[in-house]
């Protein structure tokens, strides 16, 4: 659902071939001067992230609409045909503390990518020194914080996985309480999000093996990281939601 | 092509307005209480839109006629921007014209749906299935006795079709008919439910519609003014049954009501 | 067709893509995806007039069998109605004129040489296809397509008992709506980047031409509306296929009961209906922004109220998000809330009422120009005052009792979305061939095409007001079960007949366009003495829209007639006419 592609522009004119047609955005906005051609990597980066945020309010309103539905669903008297009178069925769910360990695990991740999306801004600005064979960028520049951060999502996901076991083997099915039922779609809602997420740090990792520009794979790690954190705080209101508002 | 856009418009806008007018086609005539107030409304909503109407369609195909280019022989173009003022006013107005007409319309839907019925109202529950209408008198001990969804059964019509629970106390004296009887001049309350999708009970001549949604039992109001039978149609798609889920009510005096009810009563003895 | 595409280039201007499949089928280019778009969305409205001539048929002539078809039974009669108003609305009302014309123009207009994400913008018409297709695929699946109406209400669309189609085929016209969903998506994601980013230099908001300002506000109300939508449709397949109860209460299907229970079927309203007002903005907007662009240019002066047309445009799709009840006045929501949204509503329709002024005050001392384009934009204020005068009938509770679910409902959306908003695509065809494509359409039949659909579509429409105060309900596959619809009978025989005339008009519409493509007069690359962008640029454009150089911009979009102008037009990259532009 989230999985866009950036602007993968190609700075280097030799690496042409898979993307055939796509222009660098010449001048736009400003019209700062920002040499013969050659995208600003400012601008790239604006618009990208402009991009983002427009991508992230559809997703938002789709869980403003869950909510909505939530609240109203778990206000709403139904009628008993039997007695002809009005009952509420809500039935709080025992939401398992697996859901507090998992929440922890992402908020690291975010912490993680967030290092890492400023480790990739530095390696971008860096380039033109670190082009020089001679020279390193330091050891704090090798850090795999990308990479971690693949894990931990991986971990959350997994975590998220065996929670959703752990609520079956209570007996709490997608279709068995109404409550049950936005806990799967929540919860699962968020978790097919967030392979999107994880999809965009496996084609940040790859950017760097496909010989993608620095200043490139900057812009993708910085996107990949605020999805990220967008997703993180996301999971805390989602779970805010189902654990108080019952 | 100025003069025949002005030609052709002006006839359709004529012609649709004449339509009206003449109520060639028309609501059917009120039989409630609450008809006077609504068709007065309509009139008034009638004549100011249709002054707009006329007004916008017969101002557009005046202006392309006389604005048309004729080359060398037409007049400068007025090199404007717009007018502030303008904009204001008509803004103004325009606001004025469509929140007062609808302010004057809410004190008739107020009356009829902000306030429950009256206490002495005749009490009628109206169920409605793919594809029929059941009609359901509490009797004389007042009160709706328990149905049951388990107990239904269309197939056997009446009781069966509501899924009256016979072994309720209160359901020994409740009447069950395909046919809505009610006595003239009184205060109808009905009580909607649905048993598998929305419909809609929507008698014309009453001015009356309301969704019946599982789920709810809506609790609505009328009062017929005028004896005679009147069709109660389905106004809410229901499934391929839709266009012929139609039923009769028949109002009548309240003697006849009476006669009726206790006639329905007799036979369930 | 296009020939000077890969015309030399200066050194910082990227050459076009090479080979039939770059080109034209998994192009990236801006212009490529919008004929994409505009072509799909003629596909689907063929198949959508189709689908209502065999309504108009069924409903005159119910035991009449077809040739191939043979009977239409009552439920194939309401398949008929849910796939027609489905196809219309999404695939050709949301399609053509943001799709269609948005992406070829906007860029253009704004003196951008492509979209933000050109990758983005070929995936997202990839997926509206594919949407197209899942959706098709319903009628042919066990059982059939839906019969639930394009609004699908709940519970009758929320299990697959309700009815024939409503199984396979009910979940795949969910599905497609998803899908479609994200389509519109990632294009409203494109538009709104690329309108706030990518505007040339002098090209301020204010300098936008109103057709821009409409796609950017219709992607916006997009962008908020169709992640509800989307939620709506996942809560109602989970319903039908998980056994979930969110739209469905205690019911019995058939004296069965379900296993569903404490459901609300007015919650699925609220969120259908929370997308669905805006969506009917979506459908009209873009005609709106193109009615004002061409009445300006045909009568050489400027739009009157450039500034009230933007606040309207802001101010239509602002209001648009909170008028949603008006279409469930009747629903059992509470008379208290109804009351409110009722004054919204009529709120909302302040800001039409200044556009169809502005659009008046354009006309008033003009120098009128009849060209093709033009005649549809007068058409299109004609049927959009028609349509509109309707609204408020139906925006008063109290006589929506009346009409709710009549005939009177369809007579109001027809004719602002069913004709005023076609109107625009057909408008914006005539105009927009020229630099589409190289060549003139021709007038002859261009006007034929006109004459035949404004007066078709009023027969048609028209009288459907008369019949819904006359009380026949909507989706009635017959009308020979009630006794007082009979007297309808000659009034619906009228329209079908109507119906038969007008779509036979636009089989000229059909010639047209596709002769003109290879037969046309050789259009020059200003053709209407127009002033916005992409007048400036060569016809058809070439592949970046500019050749190498962007347009600065000096101008507003609306320079006619200025007093000591050269010429009685100004372009937008002319340089500057005086101080107070």
């Amino acid at each position: 659902m989230a999985s866009f592609s950036t602007t993968a522009t190609v700075e280097d004119p030799r690496i042409s071939l898979g993307d055939g047609g796509i222009l660098p955005p010449t001048r736009g906005g400003g019209g700062d001067d920002s040499g013969p051609g050659l995208p600003d990597y400012a601008l790239r980066l604006r618009r990208a992230r402009l991009g983002l945020l427009v991508a992230l309010t559809p997703v938002l309103m789709l869980f403003v609409s869950f909510t909505s539905a939530y609240i109203v669903r778990q206000g709403l008297p139904t009628l008993d045909p039997r007695t002809n009178t009005l009952v509420r069925d809500w039935i709080p769910v025992t939401l398992p503390k697996l859901l507090l360990i998992n929440t922890g695990v992402l908020i690291l991740s975010s912490v993680f990518i967030e290092l890492a999306r400023r480790q990739s801004k530095e390696q971008a600005a860096l380039r033109a020194i670190t082009a020089h064979p001679r020279v390193s960028a330091g050891d704090q520049m090798r850090i795999p914080w990308l990479s971690m951060t693949l894990v931990l999502g991986l971990t959350f996901l997994l975590g998220q996985w065996t929670a959703w076991r752990q609520l079956a083997a209570n007996g709490f099915y997608v279709a068995t309480t109404p409550s049950s039922s936005f806990v799967y779609l929540l919860t699962g809602t968020h978790a097919i999000h967030l392979m999107g997420g994880v999809l965009a740090l496996l084609v940040a990792g790859i950017a760097s093996l496909l010989r993608r520009s620095a200043a490139t794979r900057s812009i993708v790690v910085d996107l990949t990281a605020w999805y990220w954190h967008f997703m993180a705080a996301l999971w805390i209101y989602i779970l805010c939601l189902l654990e108080f508002a019952s | 092509m100025g003069l025949v856009l002005l030609i052709i418009i002006w006839l359709i806008t004529f012609a649709s307005t004449y339509f009206f007018i003449a109520k060639t086609w028309w609501l059917p005539a009120g039989a409630s209480a609450a008809a006077a107030g609504i068709d007065h409304h309509f009139t008034t909503t009638f004549i100011l839109m249709g002054i707009v109407f006329v007004a916008a369609q017969v101002s557009l195909g005046a202006l392309v006629w006389i604005y048309r280019d004729r080359g060398s022989s037409s007049s400068k173009v007025t090199y404007s921007h717009g007018n502030t003022k303008l904009e204001i006013v008509w803004t103004l107005l325009t606001t004025i014209l469509f929140v007062g007409l609808n302010l004057m319309s809410s004190s008739i839907w107020a009356s009829e749906r902000f306030r429950p019925a009256e206490p002495d109202a005749v009490r009628v529950e109206v169920t409605a299935m793919q594809f029929a209408w059941y009609f359901r008198y509490p009797g004389p001990d007042g009160k709706f006795g328990a149905t049951n969804p388990e107990l239904e059964d269309a197939s056997a019509g009446g009781e069966a079709a509501l899924g009256l629970d016979t072994k309720d106390g209160a359901s020994k004296d409740d009447v069950v008919t395909g046919t809505m009887v009610v006595p003239v001049n009184r205060e109808i309350e009905v009580i909607l439910r649905a048993h598998d999708v929305i419909h809609s009970f929507f008698i014309p001549t009453m001015r009356f519609k309301q969704d019946a949604v599982p789920g709810l039992a809506i609790r609505m109001h009328f009062t017929p003014i005028q004896t005679g039978d009147y069709e109660i149609l389905c106004a809410e798609l229901c499934g391929l049954g839709h266009y012929k889920m139609h039923g009769m009510l028949r109002v009548v005096s309240q003697e006849e009501f009476d006669k009726w009810l206790a006639a329905r009563e007799a036979e369930k003895q | 067709m296009a020939t000077h595409e890969f015309a030399a280039q200066e050194s910082h201007a990227h050459p076009g893509p090479q080979g039939f499949v770059r080109k034209w089928v998994f192009s990236l280019d801006h212009k490529v995806i919008g004929l994409q778009y505009y072509f799909l969305a003629l596909a689907a409205v063929f198949v959508g007039m189709f689908l209502s001539l065999l309504m108009r048929i069924h409903l005159i002539w119910p035991t009449l069998a077809l040739p191939l078809l043979g009977d239409i039974k009552p439920e194939t009669y309401l398949t008929l109605v849910t796939m027609h108003g489905t196809i219309m609305v999404f695939f050709v009302l949301t399609t053509a004129p943001q799709g269609g014309f948005g992406n070829y123009f906007l860029p253009i207009q704004i003196g951008a040489p492509d979209m933000a994400f050109p990758v983005l913008n070929m995936l997202s018409f990839w997926t509206t296809l594919l949407g197209f297709i899942v959706m098709i695929a319903a009628f042919f699946v066990a059982g059939g397509a839906p019969l639930h109406g394009w609004t699908g209400y709940a519970p009758l669309s929320a299990m697959q008992s309700t009815g024939p189609g409503e199984g396979l085929g009910a979940d795949l016209w969910i599905i497609s709506i998803a899908i479609f969903c994200i389509g519109a998506l990632m294009g409203a994601l494109n538009f709104i980047t690329t309108t706030l980013d990518m505007r040339a230099k002098g090209m301020t908001m204010m300098r936008l031409p109103l057709t821009v300002w409409a796609w950017f506000v219709t992607a916006i109300l997009g962008l908020l509306a169709f992640g509800v939508l989307l939620s709506a449709g996942i809560l109602l397949l989970m319903d039908r296929n998980l056994g979930t109860s969110f739209f469905v209460p205690l019911v019995t299907i058939n004296g069965q009961l379900t296993g569903h229970k404490g459901g609300s079927p007015l919650l699925w309203q609220h969120l259908f209906w929370f997308f669905g007002h805006p969506e009917v903005y979506i459908a009209i907007l873009p005609a709106m922004g193109m009615c004002s662009q061409l009445l300006s240019v045909f009568s050489r002066k400027p739009i009157f109220g450039y500034k009230a047309m933007v606040y309207a445009i802001l101010g239509i799709g602002f209001l648009g998000f909170m008028v949603w009840g008006h279409h469930m006045f009747m629903s059992g929501m509470s008379p208290y809330t109804a009351f409110a949204f009722s004054i919204m509503t009529m709120g909302i329709g302040v800001p039409s009422a200044i556009k169809t002024f502005n659009w008046l005050g354009t006309l008033m001392r003009g120098r009128i120009r009849f060209t093709s384009p033009m005649l549809f934009a007068i058409g299109f204020v004609s049927l959009f005052v028609s349509g509109g005068i309707s609204g408020p009938f139906l925006a008063q509770p109290v006589l929506d009792i009346q009409l709710h679910d009549t005939y009177f409902v369809p007579a109001h959306f027809h004719l602002i979305m069913g004709v005023a908003s076609i109107f625009g695509i057909f408008a914006a065809t005539y105009y927009w061939f020229p630099k589409m494509f190289g060549r003139m359409m021709n007038e002859s039949m261009a006007r034929w095409h006109f004459w035949f659909s404004f007066i078709g579509t009023y027969a048609i429409f028209m009288p459907m007001h008369y019949l819904g105060m006359a009380g026949m309900p909507r989706r009635y596959s017959q009308l020979t079960e009630v006794t007082y619809l009979h007297g309808l009978i000659p009034l619906q025989k009228f329209i079908t007949y109507a119906a038969f005339v007008t779509i036979a008009g636009q089989l000229i519409f059909l010639v047209n366009l596709f002769w003109s493509m290879f037969k046309g007069k050789q259009a020059s690359d200003n053709p209407w003495e127009a002033t916005t962008l992409e007048w400036t640029t060569a016809t058809p454009p070439p592949h970046d829209n500019f050749g190498g150089h962007t347009p600065v911009v000096h101008n507003g979009p609306y320079e006619y007639s200025v007093p000591g102008a050269p010429r009685d037009y100004v372009m937008q990259s002319d340089p500057e006419i005086g101080p107070a532009h």
